[in-house]
């Protein structure tokens, strides 16, 4: 049985112009241990679908889903009490803006102590003991004077360490990092990452990591999932990633890595935005932006194949144009592959 | 916390200083004259009108006469009623309490409900309660005080015959002062009948003074929690695993009184301004209703030693906001 086994998750929001959907028909399946990575633009809601599956979503969404399970309860047919137990303690968070996310109005150790007494317990002097060990653990120098500290006298980075320190305090089997490097320096996001990755070797929890940056990608993860447009297009391991993207989305996120531009004075960048609600394509979500889209892309939205186990989403996924019988039997012209007067041909691994 | 302190007196300085030219220059600025209104109908002769404009130091210029005024003010001084002839500060000390007590007691009608009336509206945002509590208190910051005291007094007092009409206290009690505060002194007697009457008579003004207040509050409140609910750290709250009702109390409350706080400071100069109309309408001897008779009367040293005593007390009051704000702000103690 899988640790957190999501299928079909599908997240819509109520808004005064109508129903938008953020996030559709989402699969992951994670095993304890497991370290995945959710990949994407802004706005192809990899938060989105983490925050439903912690239900932290506002009121306005309505989350759907075949099977919302984690460690084979139902997310979905759990009393919100029930709930609140395995979200924080066994399930937890960390996000974006390590800044915000900590209450300004209480002191560090408050905020620690109050996760630890919600679903461990014990005495104050026990939590306290535990809090200083966990602030210890995330590498923040001189616990005892930090632990007295408000969250405006930290800096981003330290700020990111205690959403870590308070996110692991109840041995979490699963911990969801909402890019959490995003907003910090450069120097501190790799330190940052370093420590995600050590404090899920030590404890052994399964990490799920959502970025938008492909670098990150590649010195983390071993599972990726690739979304677009609240679709999930592509999934892989990181290795045959890398190696052999199959959307089209995946392979144009890689090209606009610099170790992968080679020479090239500008590192290439795929044009246009992420569509919202207003701007929705026909067909593949991804047409407007995709080198290799035909009219049957603009046409027919795309389904995975049954037995493609990286179940892209796409008409054409690469690395099948030559293989007999991989085109969909409607679409008769399968789209020319640029050759060598594209970049991407030459920098594909 | 000292030196918090200190900064925030000698702020006040500056301010002061205006409060006591405006005061003194208020009172001139009306037309009409003490000395003769003092005299009334039968008219006065030119030389007891001039006899008496020495005596009361009119005649001078009026720079001296203000300087007059201030360094009296720093002596403690601020002169004798035209009227009464006994010291301002006296005639202003003896009145005072019962403005205080009227004030408080309307104060903690303005929060007991404004608060949660505001907390509930939050969390039931755009549902029929919301919309309830946000009109009432739209009716409530909208209705003219005086008005809604008559009608208040017209129901209550009239048709059902429940509250008194006015004064302080049942007249069949009598209870030595001691801090001029009835509901205290009747305590400390250790009468509760009076106590009760005390309480009886304090009901209706206090509801009539605190309604303004209490829809300011009541949407402040509501506003400032919608604003805190959308914040990234009570999406954390929540993410911890957390009782809803400690999110909303514990984690989002914390941090929206702070600027509810602000907005209960502002309120009190406010229960000052409306005492004034609430004590004319139940007649309670406060200094609204000495005010009111001091400037009818053009008693200018009452009226600008009354309007002195009444900003300071609302300087005195946001001193205190502004040290709370700190108490439940860390980012401004520290």
């Amino acid at each position: 049985m899988a640790l957190l086994d999501i299928e079909g998750l599908s997240v819509r929001f109520q808004t005064s112009s109508g129903l938008f959907t953020a996030v559709e028909d989402v699969d992951i399946r994670v095993d304890r241990g497991e370290v995945w990575s959710i990949v994407g633009e802004s706005g192809s809601g990899k938060s989105v679908s983490m925050l439903a599956t912690m239900g932290l979503l506002p009121w306005t969404a309505q989350v759907t889903a075949n099977r919302l399970e984690f460690d084979g309860q139902d997310l979905q047919r759990l009393s919100s009490r029930q709930r609140r137990r395995i979200v924080g303690g066994e399930m937890s968070m960390i996000f974006q803006e390590p800044m915000t996310s900590l209450n300004p109005c209480f002191t560090v150790g408050t905020q620690i102590d109050e996760m630890i007494k919600q679903h461990k317990g014990g005495s104050r002097k026990e939590r306290h003991e535990r809090a200083l060990e966990l602030l210890a653990q995330v590498g923040i120098p001189d616990p005892a004077r930090r632990i007295k500290a408000y969250p405006h006298q930290l800096s981003g980075g330290m700020s990111q360490r205690v959403m870590i320190a308070m996110a692991i305090s109840c041995d979490p089997r699963l911990l969801i990092a909402d890019e959490p490097t995003t907003a910090l320096d450069v120097t501190i996001q790799a330190q940052i990452l370093e420590l995600l990755l050590k404090l899920q070797e030590e404890t052994g929890m399964a990490l799920i990591l959502i970025t938008h940056d492909m670098g990150v990608v590649a010195e983390t993860a071993k599972h990726v999932i690739v979304q677009y447009a609240g679709r999930q297009v592509e999934k892989q391991e990181v290795k045959s990633l890398f190696a052999n993207p199959r959307h089209p989305y995946t392979e144009a996120l890689l090209s606009a890595l610099p170790e992968r531009a080679g020479d090239k004075d500008r590192l290439p960048t795929i044009p246009g935005v992420v569509p919202g609600q207003h701007d929705r394509p026909t067909g593949c979500l991804f047409n407007p932006r995709c080198q290799y889209a035909t009219d049957h892309c603009h046409e027919v939205e795309p389904v995975a194949a049954p037995d493609d186990p990286a179940r892209t989403l796409c008409h054409y996924p690469l690395g099948e144009a030559d293989a007999a019988g991989a085109t969909p039997d409607d679409a008769p012209n399968p789209p020319p592959r640029p050759e060598s007067t594209d970049h991407r041909s030459e920098v594909r691994p | 916390m000292l030196r918090f302190l200190l900064v925030k007196l000698a702020q006040l300085v500056p301010t002061f200083i205006g409060v006591t030219i405006v005061a003194f220059a208020f009172i001139r600025l009306l037309p009409g004259d003490p000395i003769l209104l003092m005299a009334g109908e039968r008219g006065i002769s030119a030389e007891r009108y001039a006899q008496l404009q020495s005596q009361f130091g009119f005649d001078r210029p009026l720079i001296v006469q203000y300087w007059d005024f201030l360094s009296g003010l720093f002596r403690g001084d601020l002169g004798n009623s035209l009227v009464t002839h006994s010291p301002v500060i006296h005639e202003f000390m003896s009145r005072f309490p019962a403005t205080m007590e009227l004030s408080i007691f309307a104060l903690a009608f303005a929060v007991i409900i404004g608060l949660p009336a505001g907390v509930i509206a939050a969390i039931r945002r755009g549902k029929t309660l919301d919309h309830t509590i946000v009109g009432i208190s739209l009716t409530g910051y909208s209705m003219p005080i005086f008005w809604w005291g008559l009608l208040l007094i017209m129901l209550f007092s009239g048709t059902l015959g429940w509250t008194p009409v006015s004064g302080r206290m049942s007249f069949i009690y009598f209870i030595q002062p001691v801090t001029g505060f009835m509901t205290i002194d009747s305590l400390i007697a250790g009468d509760w009948g009076a106590f009760l009457s005390a309480l009886h008579h304090l009901i209706l003004p206090a509801i009539v003074l605190g309604t303004i207040p209490l829809a300011v509050i009541a949407r402040q409140t509501r506003s400032s929690m919608l604003e805190v609910l959308g914040e990234d750290y009570v999406r954390t709250a929540r993410a911890k695993g957390l009782s809803s009702y400690r999110v909303i109390m514990v984690h989002t409350l914390r941090n929206a009184l702070i600027s509810v706080i602000t907005v209960i400071g502002l309120q009190v100069g406010l229960l000052l301004a409306g005492a004034i109309l609430t004590e004319t309408i139940f007649s309670w001897p406060g200094i609204g209703k000495w005010m009111i008779d001091a400037i009818s009367r053009r008693d200018y040293p009452s009226v600008q030693g009354g309007l002195v005593l009444i900003a300071f007390i609302v300087m005195i009051v946001n001193l205190l906001v502004d040290v709370a704000y700190g108490v439940v702000n860390p980012r401004i103690r520290h």
